[in-house]
């Protein structure tokens, strides 16, 4: 079976995600990505046409909350663990989106 | 931009609409929602999305998307489910955005839209709920990110309740997408569901476009028309992005699918983001939080307690009051201005009532700074007056003074012409003695009148207003003039 991830795909989600990758990851995650997915093929060919999509294991469903206001943080808490502050908000560095 | 010809093309225009919910808490946590207060005082490690938090979704948010979902005729959905949107963005705390991706709680709906030249159907193909981004803040540079000095965000507005609202493209014209954002507006804010203010962002517009020749049936390729925060740039917007697609397909171009940026100033169309990047957002289902499988006795309840929504309110006040459809759409919100209006039109002609309600009584009540239901004019007052104008008593000019002296004191319409001597003079003789009397003082305009220059008439109907305080009937007054010059 060819890779299913190949190096230009290890490269492009690694951008999405704002990972810089050292000299040689690049080709580690490729195998370690790829072994995820065959792994995926694997479970993808048994017969699961009565297993209905499963997105969490507890058997929960509505939990909410009444929507009622709840004390926030003082300006001073909210932003102490800022790096910087522009007027009252996260300084945010220059940036190409 | 140059005129287009569209009798070769047809435009097909969908929109999606974010509105943010009247909820008085954030969507994930108990954070309370502001607008224009100090920026970071309203944030918690939740919003903050500090390490190890945990979102708790609000009720009231999901009550509003329900009420939301029936009143635009969907189905609401028996399981949903939120998912992650991952992107970066300074304005995102979290680096993904807590959405709904394939299980939207409402689906599948359809409004029919009123207008002035009739009703049309637009599908809704689905009504999401998610979180608001935080606001991001440019210093320097004009406000705009490019050329900013430095930026910071706000993170207030972070995680606000919003319902994105998404249309078919069921909509062929740029009047056509104002209509059905007019109306959907309308439904919202009858609905409480949110206050839809554009110029405040608690409602912003997108729109898909696409055109195709006219006549096929298949779909031309479509851009994304993003944040136009006013009906007339959503329309305007469309227009200018019509535009260019037909120029394109003429000239024997592709349109690119892309997302763009219309400027108001400008009248242009920019395009917004590299298109490798967009729509890479990995959706996933959130693991924080569980399902949402609404009671099926609680969405009957919500069903139940729907009011009648403007749609519908229009539609019966143009059939059985035969107001016009514009009145109807000015009369229709806030709902103390529709029992205002309705109590009023139950007691005299429902046109006369639309008249003075909607033009000369909001008129007045705006340079006070009141509405109708708030000020002293009670319906049964505005009614009365109407009457007097009904049977004589009144001249219009001499009713907005009556109405002005009600606004003041609060005294009905009738004791107030009793009061101040206002009512109209019924005493033929004193009216006769008045024309005579102008003709007589001008001799000139009265021979030219003689001579058949009709236009004249008005002159004497003027000065017999002002000679009489404004308590002559013009109506009677023209016709003395005219017998006492030999025209009639």
């Amino acid at each position: 079976m060819p890779p299913v991830i190949d190096d230009a795909t290890v490269r492009h989600v690694a951008r999405l995600a704002r990972l810089h990758l050292e000299p040689g990851e690049a080709r580690t995650m490729e195998a370690e990505l790829s072994g995820i997915l065959e792994h995926v093929d694997v479970i993808q060919s048994l017969d699961l046409d009565d297993v209905p999509p499963t997105t969490h294991v507890l058997a929960l469903e509505n939990v909410m909350r009444d929507d009622v206001p709840r004390p926030s943080l003082s300006v001073e808490e909210a932003l102490r663990e800022a790096p910087e502050v522009v007027e009252g908000r996260f300084a945010v560095v220059k940036f190409e989106p | 931009m140059s005129a287009v010809d569209l009798s070769r093309w047809e435009p097909v225009i969908g929109l999606e609409i974010h509105v943010q919910l009247l909820t008085r808490t954030k969507m994930f946590c108990g954070c309370a929602l502001s607008f224009g207060d100090a920026p970071n005082s309203h944030t918690c490690p939740v919003c903050l999305a500090h390490p190890g938090v945990l979102p708790v979704l609000n009720r009231e948010a999901v009550r509003l998307a329900i009420v939301t979902g029936l009143a635009l005729g969907c189905e609401i959905a028996p399981h949903s489910q939120f998912h992650r949107k991952n992107y970066f963005y300074p304005d995102l705390s979290k680096a993904y955005q807590i959405s709904q991706y394939d299980e939207p709680i409402c689906v599948g709906g359809h409004v029919s839209v009123l207008t002035p030249d009739g009703e049309f159907e637009v599908g809704i193909t689905r009504a999401h709920l998610e979180e608001d981004a935080a606001k991001l803040v440019h210093v320097g540079g004009g406000g705009r990110r490019a050329g900013a000095e430095s930026s910071g965000v706000d993170f207030n507005r972070g995680g606000t309740p919003l319902l994105e609202i998404v249309s078919e493209p069921d909509i062929r014209t740029s009047a056509q997408a104002g209509a059905f954002l007019r109306q959907l507006r309308s439904t919202l804010r009858r609905l409480g569901v949110s206050d839809c203010n554009m110029d405040e962002g608690s409602m912003r517009a997108d729109a898909n476009v696409s055109v195709r020749p006219a006549g096929s049936t298949e779909l031309g390729t479509k851009t994304e028309l993003k944040n136009m925060n006013s009906f007339r740039f959503l329309e305007r917007g469309v227009d200018a992005e019509i535009a260019r697609q037909v120029a394109i397909l003429e000239a024997g171009g592709a349109v690119t699918q892309e997302t763009l940026h219309y400027d108001p100033d400008l009248n242009e169309i920019h395009s917004l983001r590299s298109k490798e990047e967009a729509h890479d957002y990995r959706y996933f289902p959130e693991p924080d939080l569980v399902p949402v499988v609404p009671d099926r006795s609680w969405i009957e309840e919500l069903r139940a307690g729907l009011p009648e929504l403007p749609v519908d309110l229009r539609r019966r006040w143009v059939r059985d009051l035969g107001i016009s459809f514009e009145d109807a759409e000015v009369l229709s919100e806030p709902r103390e201005l529709v029992a205002y209006f309705e109590d009023v039109a139950g007691r005299v002609d429902a046109k006369a009532a639309a008249n003075w309600v909607r033009g000369e009584l909001r008129a007045q009540l705006r340079e006070l700074g009141q509405e109708p239901w708030e000020s002293r004019v009670t319906p049964a007052h505005l009614a009365e007056l109407i009457g007097l104008i009904d049977d004589r008593t009144l001249s219009v000019p001499l009713a907005k003074e009556v109405l002005a002296e009600v606004i003041a004191s609060g005294a009905a319409p009738a004791a107030v012409v009793e009061e101040k001597g206002l009512g109209q003079i019924s005493d033929e003789g004193a009216l006769v003695e008045i024309v005579e009397r102008l003709l007589a003082e001008n001799p000139d305009q009265a021979a030219q009148l003689r001579e058949g220059k009709d236009k004249l008439v008005g002159f004497f109907v003027g000065q017999a207003m002002k000679a009489s305080g404004g308590r002559a009937d013009p109506a009677r007054v023209g016709a003395l003039v005219r017998e006492k010059s030999g025209l009639s």
